[in-house]
């Protein structure tokens, strides 16, 4: 009767019924840093900051991270001096010494700066869209990294049934709900961005891995953390339950149970 | 179970505090020699484990509360605060989460073993009772603390879940603006909801404080379902049930580390990383996985207040179990026909649970064709004079779009009957009808001869 039922909701479960708008399956890619031992590329994660910082933070904010994460353990482990030259690279907002609004060099200290200075004005200059902020975005997009990735680049023609459904100003996107997304196609050409020398070739695919690498990271920079710590915990228990296991079958040897 | 054993005071300072506050006696006899039949298995181990969870949760709540911030405008940047900034911020944040999940995960195990060895029959009725309101803290316990990270699915599960208030006739509406201190889910709610989230559980430590009290009266079940005979029957709870529950537990923080380190987000849902937005609703809004089958018995019925009245009663018709149940047998390795509706009642609820996931229109199964509404679209189209073409195209979208489907809501519908056929039927007439198996005689005579040595078997206590 059990397996009756065990079986019949296997067989509920198998069934697939698509539907007839949802957006296509991203492709599973494969990362550094699945699995039990997975862990970041700092090289990756360079290339892939220096990828977010001349494409994406245009229209992008990742108000959560810091320029001093960049130097953190697990991450892209900039060196300190790096650091500073980076952060000093980018205005950050403030205020100068009558009260009003300025900028300045950044510092280790500050924030990512917006591109905007409100939501308003990022909707203005974006067709009526806000850009999401990228802090936690591959953890908030179903598919995360695999779906960022095909996102990025899945723009294409498109077909026939959707060129009189799209609306001004939108770009079709197969991996998008409903196929229309108000952002442009951000990796254009290969070579967009100049990597270093001895870096691999700065494809429209590789710059899309580094960035979705480089966003893995700043959506959890305690990812690699977490899973060294785990696996110490995992074998601590593992032994634990073990001597707890021997123990307690001693104990009862002789009790009738 | 009380006065077959007496703590002694062994020295002169016990017997002063004894005397005075008699909290070692009262460890002494509730945990140390308390005597547990001999038999219980490892389904008996969960009790244990939810107390641990229990005090776990308390533990990395009361450290996480200390970072967070309550209102909505910093409320989900705090969170990520917590995960990036404080030390081991994000092993708090994920314990806790994880911990929840465990936390029920647990219950329900907790749960179906006092169903399947009828632990809930007398003398137990009240423990049963207890055990019903600490259920129903910790899922008001839970929505509370998901709501705290204001995320989409923070805010918007909120929405659905107090908008249920509004349902009640006449003072519905006043009484739902009156929860959430505003017009809408608000900063105020989410304030409110912290404060009541840091309070109820310890309300449910008071709770089980009682529960076990409770079943300290009569004692521990078993899986045979038979009362202690005498003290041949039981063994002290330390160090015999201290131990196997010390294993049982090691191995649960196992399987909690497992996904704590490895999978810490794959039982919640990625829309909870989108800060709160109350112009955007969410496609699909979904509570956490432990409120599924009660989402789907609310989802199965059309009126707003049937729903709701059924998602509660689904849950406080296991107050009546006691009663509903008419067997004098307990336990369901005597019972052979309920054994089976156990396990059938158990798959309804798994069912449920996915039906809870999913939206309700998703086809199951697409039957054919729904000929009555197709021809009406085409009478119609002649009707209006179109040609034979325009005709055709119009037999073709109503042939893809006009389909007999059984869709989630019918399955839904057929298993929140059965559900509550199991509590009104089954269990009632299965008392009457059922034969059950003969039980044994007791509990050692049950046993006899199952250890290794070959003499009868001395506790460790009478051990030289």
């Amino acid at each position: 009767m059990k397996r009756i039922s065990l079986a019949a909701v296997g067989l509920l479960l198998a069934i697939t019924a698509a539907y007839a708008d949802a957006p296509k399956e991203p492709e599973a890619q494969t990362w550094s840093w699945t699995g039990p031992f997975g862990h970041f590329d700092p090289v990756q994660l360079q290339r892939g900051y220096q990828v977010y910082k001349e494409v994406c933070s245009a229209c992008h904010s990742m108000h959560l991270l810091a320029f001093r994460n960049l130097g953190d353990p697990g991450g892209p482990e900039f060196s300190e001096a790096q650091v500073k030259a980076l952060a000093a690279t980018v205005q950050v907002p403030d205020l100068d010494d009558k009260g009003e609004p300025t900028t300045r060099p950044g510092t280790p200290a500050d924030r990512f700066p917006s591109p905007f200075p409100n939501e308003k004005a990022a909707r203005a200059a974006n067709g009526g869209a806000v850009p999401p902020d990228q802090s936690v975005i591959i953890k908030a997009r179903e598919g995360g990294p695999d779906y960022v990735y095909a996102l990025l680049l899945g723009y294409a023609e498109p077909p026939a049934d959707m060129k009189a459904k799209m609306m001004p100003g939108m770009n079709y996107n197969a991996f998008f709900a409903n196929g229309q997304i108000a952002m442009p196609p951000p990796l254009t050409t290969d070579g967009q961005v100049t990597y270093a020398e001895g870096q691999p070739a700065a494809t429209k695919a590789q710059m899309a891995k580094d960035v979705v690498a480089f966003l893995s990271w700043a959506a959890e920079p305690k990812m690699q953390e977490r899973k060294t710590l785990g696996i110490k915990v995992m074998i601590f228990l593992f032994v634990l339950s073990l001597l707890l296991y021997f123990a307690y079958k001693n104990l009862w040897r002789d009790i009738d149970h | 179970m009380h006065g077959e054993y007496r703590y002694e005071p062994k020295n002169g300072f016990m017997k002063w505090l004894d005397s005075r506050l008699p909290i070692v006696r009262l460890i002494d006899e509730s945990v140390m020699q308390y005597p547990t039949p001999k038999n219980l298995n490892y389904w008996f181990t969960f009790g244990g484990i939810l107390t641990f969870m229990l005090a776990a949760q308390i533990v990395t709540g009361i450290v996480l509360a200390m970072h967070y911030v309550p209102h909505e405008t910093m409320a989900f940047d705090s969170v990520e605060h917590i995960m990036r900034d404080v030390n081991y911020g994000w092993l708090l944040r994920y314990l806790h989460s994880n911990g929840a999940s465990m936390f029920f995960i647990a219950v329900y195990i907790h749960i179906f073993r006092g169903l399947y060895y009828g632990s809930y029959k007398a003398p137990r009725e009240v423990l049963w009772i207890l055990g019903v309101i600490i259920y129903l803290l910790m899922m008001a316990t839970g929505f509370l603390g998901y709501t705290l990270p204001w995320g989409q699915m923070s805010f918007w599960g909120a929405t659905v879940i107090t908008n249920f208030f509004s349902a009640i006739p006449f003072v519905g509406e006043a009484v739902t603006q009156w929860l959430w201190g505003s017009f809408a889910v608000d900063n105020s709610t989410l304030e409110r909801f912290f404060s009541l989230h840091y309070l109820l559980p310890f309300v449910i430590a008071g709770v089980v404080v009682l529960h076990i009290w409770a079943l300290h009266v009569p004692g521990n079940n078993n899986p045979l379902g038979i009362d202690v005979k005498g003290p041949q029957d039981t063994v002290p709870f330390h160090p015999y049930y201290t131990l196997k529950d010390g294993f049982a537990l090691a191995v649960f923080v196992l399987f909690f580390a497992a996904f704590v380190f490895f999978m810490p987000n794959v039982l919640g849902h990625s829309d909870n990383y989108i800060p709160a937005n109350r112009l955007v609703t969410p496609n699909h809004i979904v509570p956490e996985w432990y409120y599924l089958p009660f989402y789907a018995i609310l989802r199965s019925v059309p009126s707003k207040l049937f729903g709701v009245i059924l998602l509660f009663g689904a849950i406080l018709v296991w107050a009546f179990l006691p009663w509903l149940d008419t067997s004098y047998v307990r336990s369901a390795r005597f019972r052979p026909i309920f054994r089976q509706l156990f396990w059938v009642f158990g798959i309804v609820c798994l069912v449920l649970g996915w039906c809870g996931a999913q939206t309700p229109d998703y086809v199951i199964i697409d039957l054919g064709p729904n000929t009555t509404e197709i021809n009406r679209t085409v009478d119609q189209a002649t009707k209006a004079g179109k040609t034979t073409e325009e005709i055709a195209a119009v037999r073709k979208t109503a042939e893809a779009s006009y389909r007999v489907t059984f869709a989630v809501v019918d399955l839904s519908r057929i298993l929140t009957v059965a559900y509550f056929l199991f509590f009104f039927l089954a269990l009632p007439a299965l008392g009457r009808l059922e034969t059950p198996l003969p039980l044994p005689e007791s509990i050692s005579k049950a046993v006899l001869g199952t250890s290794g040595a070959t003499s009868g078997g001395t506790p460790l206590a009478q051990r030289g």
